[in-house]
Order: structure tokens, then sequence, then C-alpha cells
């Protein structure tokens, strides 16, 4: 029930009710409600559950997880 | 596809899994919340990559599996009327009633429909004018929002043909719960990182404290998980009883306060009865009273039951992770997916479908599990 999945924005009608937007999950694109991610931009990441978006990608955050994994792998090689 | 890859990656989980084993010293017993989590453990053997002291138990984190059976004969009493449409998440559908499940009565010419999205059933009911359309709502705060938003676009287009069976429920309760029974074995709590993507996590920071327990936000995928248990196991080890966040790229501290704010605004919080468990003090949703008029459950009129469920199934033991699925008598013989004598063995997100799709069972890891004494 809680299944959700990151996927990229591609179009945002702020002008629907409530907000729509397509969005792309490798390559797959559907239609997302994005009333709930106001600040939302062309080309984030968002994570929908049941055609909802429910956050934006922190993408920061997530380059830095994946940062530190690769230098914890190079220090123990 | 980008994000999701990079966390299944087998070299990040095989270094996590290092430090894990690095940094135990002694055995510890960690509870993932949700049933999402629950299904990757399993699915990628995840208990295989930890030491032998790590023992993983699951959580009642599967919104069908506690739905009571007393609200799913509502559904298929609703359904049965000729005039009715009635729609869901194509996870309740097969979820038993006392007599049948919701699939039946489709297949006895019932008009059920399976949603991708709650607005879906606001598009249905706009486009069938003639027919009274019902949307059986279930889910965590990860998607009590969603049915909010649903049914303010109702009350925006003045539909009087749409209403909802509310079973909507919150985490944090059945958390306490858990915690404060003399039979919990949890030492430290993985909490499901989609609620929290909704809900924030400040509402954890007195459960951690009061019960001295580590919670780390957690999210779905296998590296996730590793890491979600690297950072509790080490709060255990020293001694910490903190509220971490591993799931930062979709959690913040405050949570999605719009949706917050939406759910506030349709629902109030209610009691609420848990399939397997009994009832847990405010731990439900149900509609405010000026959406009252949404509410299925005044609109139709239907009879109670009182239900009794299969005495050979222990699903309520196994929500609230006191047994593990294959210590089921009834696993995989009397029960299967086919023929499912409790709602874990259906759902997608339920532990016992996880064990019997998987199956992976370690007989000694099972006996550790039994054996194993909580902190207190």
């Amino acid at each position: 029930m809680c299944l959700a999945l990151p996927g990229k924005v591609m179009t945002i009608d702020r002008l629907s009710k409530p907000t729509m937007g397509k969005v792309s999950f490798g390559g797959i694109r559907k239609d997302i409600c994005l009333e709930y991610v106001p600040d939302v931009k062309i080309g984030d990441y968002i994570i929908a559950h049941v055609g909802f978006a429910i956050s934006t990608m922190d993408e920061e955050e997530a380059n830095k997880t994946l940062e530190l994994f690769d230098e914890i792998n190079r220090t123990e090689d | 596809m980008r994000y999701i890859d990079e966390y299944r990656n087998g070299q990040y989980a095989r270094t996590i899994a290092g430090r894990i084993r690095a940094t135990v010293t002694h055995p510890w017993t960690l509870m993932e919340i949700c049933g999402g989590q629950t299904h990757t453990i399993v699915k990628y053997g995840i208990e295989e990559l930890l030491p032998e002291n790590i023992t993983l138990i699951h959580g009642p984190g599967c919104p069908v599996c506690v739905t009571p059976t007393e609200l799913i004969d509502k559904a298929i009493g609703i359904a049965s009327q000729s005039d009715v449409i009635l729609a869901s998440f194509g996870d309740m559908l097969r979820v038993p009633g006392s007599s049948k499940d919701l699939l039946t009565v489709k297949a006895e010419g019932g008009n059920v429909r399976i949603l991708y999205s709650p607005l879906d059933a606001v598009a249905i009911a706009r486009h069938n004018p003639g027919k009274e359309v019902v949307f059986f709502a279930v889910g965590f705060e990860t998607t009590a929002p969603t049915t909010a938003l649903a049914v303010r676009e109702a009350a925006r287009l003045r539909l009087r043909n749409f209403s909802i069976i509310c079973s909507h429920v919150l985490v944090p309760p059945a958390v306490l719960a858990l915690l404060s029974s003399p039979h919990s074995r949890i030492q430290g709590l993985l909490a499901a990182g989609h609620v929290c993507t909704v809900m924030g996590y400040e509402e954890y920071v007195p459960i951690a404290t009061t019960y001295r327990i580590p919670i780390v936000v957690t999210g779905f995928e296998p590296v996730d998980i590793l890491q979600g248990v690297y950072m509790t196991v080490k709060q255990l080890e020293e001694g910490r009883s903190e509220v971490e966040n591993q799931y930062a790229r979709s959690v913040q501290r405050e949570g999605n306060v719009s949706a917050q704010k939406l759910m506030q605004a349709v629902f109030d919080v209610t009691d609420r009865k848990w399939r397997g468990i009994g009832m847990i003090p405010n731990s439900g949703l149900m509609l405010k009273n000026e959406f009252a008029e949404f509410d299925a459950e005044l609109r139709f009129d239907t009879a109670r039951t009182t239900v009794e469920e299969s005495p050979l199934c222990i699903a309520g033991e196994i929500l609230q992770g006191m047994r593990k699925p294959p210590e089921c008598p009834a696993f995989g013989s009397q029960c299967t997916p086919e023929r499912p004598l409790g709602a874990p063995m259906v759902s997608s997100e339920g532990a016992c479908a996880a064990y019997y799709r998987y199956g992976t069972v370690k007989p000694e890891r099972k006996e550790a599990g039994l054996l194993q004494e909580g902190r207190g």
C-alpha cells in the first residue's frame, strides 16, 4: 500500500484542478497529481504514491549518500 | 531506473553488511514496521547478509491486513447492491471477508473496479451520475492525503453520488500499542519511510525517549534497509535511543505540510479496531462532520456482522511480530495466496505472502528468534 516510486516530472499543468503533470518512470509516462508538491519544477524527481507526488526528491541528499558508499568502498578495497 | 538501481547495488549492500558485522557485539531484535520493507527483506534475502545475532521481526504495516473483517463485509454488502460501483486498490479486493472477498462479488456480477488513484473514483462518479460510486479507502498516513484530496474534489464538484468507506489507520498509535505490550521483544525500530514522507518524524521522538529505543526512518530498497539496520544497531551498541533519518532523499523532519493540512481539514482521529490485533485508541481516521455526506457507512444501511476468524490463522501474532509466517501450521498447506485464511497471505505487503512468494526459511534462525528475550 505504501509503495512509492521516483519519477521525473516532464510537464506541469497548473491550470488544472487539482494540479497535474506527466511524470516519467523509466520512460513510462503517467498522469500524476502534483497538488502536494507546490514548489515542483520540470526536471525534478518526485516520489509518487497511488498517482500522487508525496515529496520532491532531495537529489543532493540522494547523491551525498551514494558518494558516501563509494568512498567507503574505495577505502575498504 | 534512476534512484532505484543505485539502492539495489550489491556492492553497496555487501559493504554496509560488513559494517554491521564489524559493529555488532550483542544480539539485537529490530522490527521493520512497513510491509513493503518486509517484502524487500525477504525478496533480497537481507537476513542472509546480517550476522546471526541480528533478528528482524515484521511489523503490522499492512493496511489491507489490519482492515477489520466487519468493514470488508460492509463493503461486500454495499458492492452487492445493483446501483453501486465499488472501487478500491487491487489488494483490498482479494482480502477475505467472513464469507467471500470483493473479487467474488465482481465475479457474481457486482460492479467492482480496481483503481490506480483515488482521483479515479471521483472521475468514475462524474461519468456515472446514475450510479452510487463508493471508494473503499484504505492505507496509512501515506495514502490518507490522497483520499482527502478526492473527497475535497467531490465536494468542489458537488458530486452527490460519491462516498467513501474510510479505513485509514495511523502508525504511531500502533507502534505504542506494540511497545507497551509485555510480549514486546523490540529493541530498535525501522520506521516507515513513506509514512514519514507525509508526516515527518517528530512524533517518534517521544516514543524513542519513553521506550528508550532507537528509531531510524528507513527507505524501501535493499541498500536503504541495510543502512537503516546499521544506523539502528550502531545506536544500540553505543547506548543511544534517538530518532535518525536514513531516507533523507524523501523525508524531511516536518514532513509534507500541505498534505498534512488537507488531511486535518477532511479527517478527525478516532479509535479503530485492527484485524488480528484489536482496538487501538486514536489509531484511525474518520470524515469530519462537514464531510459526513460522503460517508458511505451513513449513506448505506448495512447490517452489522460479528465475525470469527479461522482458528488456524495466527495473523494477529504475525502482525505484532510475535511469530513468523513459517511457524504457522497452516502456512503453505491450508493457507496459500490462492486460498488464504488470513489477510497477510494475500496482500502484496503481507508477511505471509512475502515468505510464500520468495520462500526463504532458515529453521535455525526461526528458533533463535523464538528463544530470544527482549530487553524489556
